[in-house]
């Protein structure tokens, strides 16, 4: 291990302004390309499913009046 | 190999193929991902020895070098794909191609913005109009522009078109930046990796730093493929095969 404690480590020899800022934005950066692809994804799913569930719905008409 | 590969490659220009394929590859690229990428930045931020000139602010590079290179040949895959494309009509190409160029400008982005937190205690600047930084620049407004392109011009086929002429004449900025640092004077360092030589670097510097390069691969796996999944289920709507897979869920 590289630092005493956790304070050094937090501090980086005075570089930690640098070394967390990058390390921040690049995370943020990582779990964005995940993240944001996984909700389009899910929300294609539920779109089409919809847009699936309509014309079935669509196809079958007069369920409800004939009788 | 080569039959086996042909194969391949002919399932894979199946949307259908794809989508079931990808959805059993899919959990092997994330647990990649997420075992490469936290071994990698526990070791890289933590265990990591000090660099004696640049102090800790050396640390930057455990996401600077593997941004750099992923922003990179994102782009050659998406330059390979429009050739794909153009000459033998593969539309799935188009679909990774599109896939790929917003985890690209990200990449690209975090290179960019790593390098100029890192150039302030190390260069005394946060930027130079020097030919690696600005051959960076170029890539990422590259990337922004095919971005644009596919949101501007319809119908389709003909964006993918476009899309894969500009990532294939746009392929001529990766030798200028790769050679950037050898052919003008710069600030920037050479590569730290390359094919012929070890490493400038003991290995208890270099070992996080691969395991990071290799972390970010699976990444771009996972996300790649989290979004041409998505892309093609809108283009093959009307297919039974996309509707028989999502009602039975």
């Amino acid at each position: 291990m590289s630092f005493d404690n956790l304070s050094d480590f937090l501090a980086m020899g005075g570089h930690g302004l640098y070394v967390w800022s990058s390390f921040a934005l690049g995370l943020l950066i990582l779990i964005g390309n995940v993240l944001l692809p996984w909700l389009k994804l899910k929300a294609t799913r539920n779109q089409l499913q919809r847009e699936y569930r309509r014309q079935a719905n669509q196809n079958t008409p007069a369920s409800a009046s004939d009788t | 190999m080569w039959k086996w590969l042909t194969t391949l490659y002919h399932r894979l220009g199946s949307p259908k193929w794809f989508y079931q394929i990808t959805g059993r590859w899919l959990p092997w690229f994330a647990i990649s991902a997420l075992v490469l990428l936290s071994v990698g930045l526990v070791w890289g931020l933590v265990y990591a020895p000090m660099d004696y000139q640049q102090g800790n602010s050396f640390r930057i590079i455990y996401l600077h070098v593997p941004s750099a290179i992923l922003a990179q040949s994102i782009y050659v895959m998406m330059a390979i794909a429009g050739v794909v494309l153009l000459v033998w009509k593969m539309k799935m190409a188009d679909v990774v191609a599109q896939s790929m160029a917003p985890i690209g400008a990200g990449m690209t982005f975090m290179a960019l913005a790593t390098g100029a937190i890192w150039g302030v205690p190390t260069w005394g600047t946060w930027w130079m109009w020097d030919a690696r930084l600005t051959s960076m620049l170029i890539l990422f407004f590259l990337y922004l522009g095919l971005i644009a392109l596919r949101e501007a011009l319809k119908p389709q086929e003909v964006a993918a078109k476009a899309c894969a002429l500009l990532a294939i004449v746009g392929v001529i900025n990766i030798p200028i930046i790769k050679y950037s640092v050898d052919w003008w004077y710069t600030l920037h360092q050479p590569a730290t990796f390359t094919l012929t030589q070890k490493p400038a670097m003991p290995a208890s510097m270099w070992l996080p730093l691969l395991i990071m390069v290799l972390g970010f691969y699976a990444l771009l796996g996972w996300s790649v493929l989290l979004r041409a999944r998505a892309e093609v289920l809108l283009r093959e709507r009307k297919s039974g095969w996309v509707r028989e897979t999502l009602e039975k869920k």
